[in-house]
């Protein structure tokens, strides 16, 4: 279609010389140890600063146990996290955001059952500012009533946006699907809920729930980590309480169930989503459950992904993994499907989860997982942001530095057989619920007949 | 930007190679830019450059399908590919001690890759899965990517959907296949990037090895995909069956982004001054003041800034509640492109934006695949990847005149307006 003449597809393949042997490994220099400073301030806040001076930047994370039972709290808290950086006794949003952009700054919040976070990042010289800024809107964020009204708004635009998401829609499906009305469950609120949350009950929110005791804050990037505690504590110490911040109550353990189809009128593609309970990172056999996920869905060369993908078709992506829950873990396996041949994933999918525990990874594959699980810990720790993201997600469950430096030689310790263990044991088909979102017309049928799938009604995916 | 360190190299075959070495952390990245994207796919066959990516990946005459994936992530490493409109690249991170492997498999595809049936039919498959993901099964899909480009150009190279159609993506050949890798996938049109953890004379001599023996192929003449500018405003419509709000999106054409930098630097420039944060003109009024807006952006490239050669496209794109219209918006953004081509931006305005580029920048260098993908694309489009480091400077001598003088540029009668409606009145 393009050259005039060239070669055919099976002379392009094909040279002189032949095939040539794959090189081997070289040898592997280990990441630097990282210094780092790891303490708790007299508010309760503990501050985990860490050197990366690759490029003149720091990354900060604030991660604030942010729980609680009252249905409004949901959509008080997303109200909350908008207008936080919105103005303070100090400063207008304006002048918040001229103030971080003169130091290459930003400053983003977020909140989820689980925690309140602000994320932001700075050039290095610009630390201390950072810290004002931050303790400014800890401290003396107004909730200011127009800017309450503004963001209401926003939030309902942009909560009907995202409700029109096939990925929103099978996770909340999912979660009602495992954990009924928990309040792990509320992650995108009630527009209605929203429409009806006012100033005052987003400063008490405020004044009753952002405390430091048992928030942390990450620190990572071209700083000396004593020095940058010190900024902290100057910048931080009069924000305290006699209160803690409320962690979420514990949840409990995943049962096994139908998966339940989800109706989904027109799509044309589905969203497979099984779930069982895992182990935390914390438990000794966790680093064996961790090779053996990867080994299933955890990675390209998985047995999921070459089969479903890339022998059958099916599925664009397919992946499983471990969702972290304070102390508890589940896994997660994911695919989105055309509707035609969603029965046949699933019926991939089980054959595969079956497959796991009875014809358990070879010697092969657990040295491929391995090398993999090794390997993304160091590119993952290879940029600022990469390992501040890393560090958050340890120390909001307790652990830090020393846990990620030692986790290359526990997975190193690993045996094949406790691999094989963990797979026969935690992947069995009969441990998983679920759901399955799409086109009921065309799934129902297929479905019913592949059996253990219930029918569920449009948006209605209660347990 | 720390350490500027660069090498740069030609094999006999015409390979372009970039070197740079940095130890901050024991990972190198790899990879390879080839000097086609889809603009350069012909009419009947759209989508075939990113068909063609992900055969790519499908074994070569040392490796078997699969093998690809499964070499890189035994060493520790990631993968992947991606098509833009004018070029593919093909990259690995992964720990140094895998350095000669990556080399081997991306020389091992250049030389021969194992083109097959089956492989292609599985493809198809896989390809027509991510876009009913990315496209047909969600909200805003391909917005606004894949629906501006034909309101704002006319030429099929420019204004087709690089996604394709599923009627042409299912008649793609595997004699289109070995056409197109004859001619495009020369060594002589690709440059091969080693970033990271590892030594300068090491890597020449592994790169020698491997690559050196790719037998030297004609370079592809590389047509202009030039076209005559707008002279009125062109306006386009979609309905999209998912999306709950009505958007908008406005295209522009930009200064070639090779041949007048300077001048599409201050595009850059005059982006962040409209939608960079909440003291951004149109954040405050449209978002903010008003309010007409739900969400504002502005930018360079629809794939974001440094991915093209000219023409590239200047794009401000809005999601507005259904009893705001578009003509409102437009309005609004009319009126402060005028204000700043009357009245160029203030200095604190100029040193916020530029600030944050720096920082950007910085955070971009940091991660090893956004550093080593960079230098590749900018020694392939600019045939300078030291620019990188000069880029941060380039964009602080950026003057207040020079962002006037870009929103004096923007014109209502040069315009391409992409209207998208929700089906049914927003009900998905």
């Amino acid at each position: 279609m393009t050259a005039a003449t060239h070669r055919s597809a099976g002379e392009i393949g094909r040279t002189e010389r032949g095939p040539r042997p794959v090189p081997g490994l070289g040898e592997q220099r280990a990441a630097a140890d990282l210094a780092h400073t790891d303490t708790v301030l007299a508010n309760g806040l503990r501050v985990l600063a860490v050197r990366k001076a690759n490029v003149p930047m720091v990354e900060a994370r604030l991660a604030i146990p942010f729980a609680a039972d009252d249905p409004m709290h949901p959509a008080t808290a997303e109200v909350l996290a908008e207008t936080i950086a919105t103005g303070t006794a100090r400063r207008d949003r304006v002048a918040i955001d001229t103030e971080l952009a003169l130091i290459g700054g930003d400053l983003g919040t977020a909140v989820d059952p689980e925690h309140l976070t602000l994320s932001g990042g700075a050039l290095a010289s610009g630390l201390p500012t950072l810290l004002d800024v931050l303790a400014d809107v800890l401290t003396a964020a107004t909730h200011a009533d127009n800017e309450v009204a503004r963001e209401r708004a926003r939030i309902v635009e942009r909560l009907a946006v995202a409700r029109t998401q096939p990925r929103v829609i099978a996770r909340e499906a999912l979660q009602r699907r495992r954990y009924g009305d928990h309040p792990y469950t509320r992650e995108v609120p009630q527009p209605g809920d929203v429409e009806r949350v006012g100033p005052e009950a987003v400063r008490a929110l405020h004044a009753s729930a952002v405390l430091p005791g048992g928030a942390v804050l990450v620190l990572v990037g071209d700083l000396d980590p004593d020095a940058a505690v010190g900024d902290v504590e100057r910048a931080l110490g009069e924000w305290r309480s006699d209160r803690r911040a409320t962690e979420m109550p514990e949840l409990p353990d995943l049962a096994a169930g139908d998966l339940l189809l989800v109706p989904r009128a027109g799509a044309v593609q589905s969203q497979l989503r099984l779930s069982a309970q895992a182990l935390p990172r914390t438990d000794p056999r966790y680093p064996a459950l961790q090779l053996a996920n990867l080994a299933f869905g955890g990675y390209f060369s998985s047995r999921l992904v070459e089969n479903i993908r890339e022998d059958k078709g099916y599925t664009y992506g397919a992946q499983s993994g471990f969702e972290f829950t304070g102390n508890k873990a589940t896994l997660q396996v994911e695919a989105d499907t055309a509707s035609e041949v969603t029965a046949a994933a699933l019926l991939e999918t089980r054959y595969e989860l079956g497959r796991l525990g009875l014809v358990p990874p070879t010697a092969e594959e657990v040295e491929s997982v391995r090398q993999y699980a090794i390997g993304s810990l160091l590119i993952g720790a290879s940029s600022q942001a990469g390992l501040a993201s890393q560090l958050t997600a340890l120390a909001t469950v307790g652990l830090g530095v020393d846990w990620l430096a030692g986790h290359p030689e526990r997975v190193a310790a690993v045996t094949a057989e406790q691999v094989a263990e963990a797979a026969l044991e935690f992947f069995a088909p009969s441990r998983f619920t679920g759901v399955v979102v799409g086109d009921a017309d065309t799934l129902a049928r297929p479905l019913t007949a592949l059996g253990g799938v219930s029918i569920g009604e449009p948006g209605a995916a209660g347990s | 930007m720390a350490v500027p360190e660069l090498h740069r190299l030609t094999l006999d075959n015409g390979l372009r190679v970039v070197l740079a070495p940095d130890a901050t952390a024991p990972v190198v990245g790899v990879s390879v830019h080839y000097d086609v994207g889809f603009r350069s796919e012909p009419e009947g066959r759209t989508g075939f450059a990113h068909l063609f990516e992900h055969l790519m990946f499908q074994g070569s005459e040392s490796l078997e399908k699969l093998a690809h994936f499964r070499y890189v992530q035994s060493s520790g490493g990631t993968f992947n590919g991606s098509t833009h409109p004018d070029f593919t690249d093909y990259f690995e991170v992964l720990p140094s001690a895998a350095l000669e492997r990556a080399l081997f498999l991306e020389a091992d595809r250049m030389r021969a890759p194992k083109l097959t049936q089956e492989n292609l039919a599985n493809q198809i498959d896989v390809v027509k899965e991510e876009i009913r993901l990315n496209v047909l099964n969600r909200p805003y899909g391909g917005f606004p990517w894949i629906l501006l480009p034909p309101v704002l150009y006319s030429t099929f190279p420019n204004a087709h959907n690089g996604y394709g159609d599923f009627t042409d993506l299912e008649q793609a050949t595997l004699d289109d296949c070995a056409a197109f890798f004859d001619t495009y996938y020369a060594p002589a049109n690709a440059v091969l990037t080693v970033a990271g953890d590892f030594e300068v004379d090491r890597a020449r001599e592994l790169i020698e090895k491997h690559f050196g023996d790719v037998p030297a192929r004609p370079k592809p003449h590389r047509p202009s995909f030039a076209e005559p500018r707008p002279t009125e405003e062109l306006r386009g419509h979609h309905t999209d069956p998912h999306a709950p709000l009505p958007a908008l999106a406005v295209g522009y054409r930009m200064p070639d982004p090779v041949g007048e930098l300077d001048s599409y630097l201050a595009h850059l420039v005059l982006a962040g001054v409209l939608t960079d944060g909440d003291g951004s003109r149109l954040q405050q009024r449209l978002v903010h003041r008003e309010p007409l807006v739900t969400d504002i952006s502005a930018g360079a490239g629809l794939f974001g800034p440094f991915e093209a050669r000219d023409p590239d496209t200047f794009s401000v794109t809005a999601i507005h509640p259904p009893d705001v219209s578009a003509e409102r918006v437009l309005g609004a953004l009319d009126e402060e492109l005028d204000a700043l081509a009357t009245t160029p931006p203030g200095e604190e305005e100029l040193t916020r934006v530029i600030a944050r580029w720096s920082a950007n920048l910085h955070s971009d260098h940091d991660r090893l695949v956004s550093r080593t993908l960079g230098f590749g694309s900018f020694e392939l489009l600019h045939g300078d990847a030291g620019l990188t480091f000069g880029l941060a400077d380039r964009i602080a001598a950026v003057t207040a005149e020079r962002v006037a003088e870009a929103a004096k540029g923007l014109r209502p009668d040069a315009r391409a307006v992409l209207v998208v409606e929700p089906e049914q009145g927003g009900k998905q």
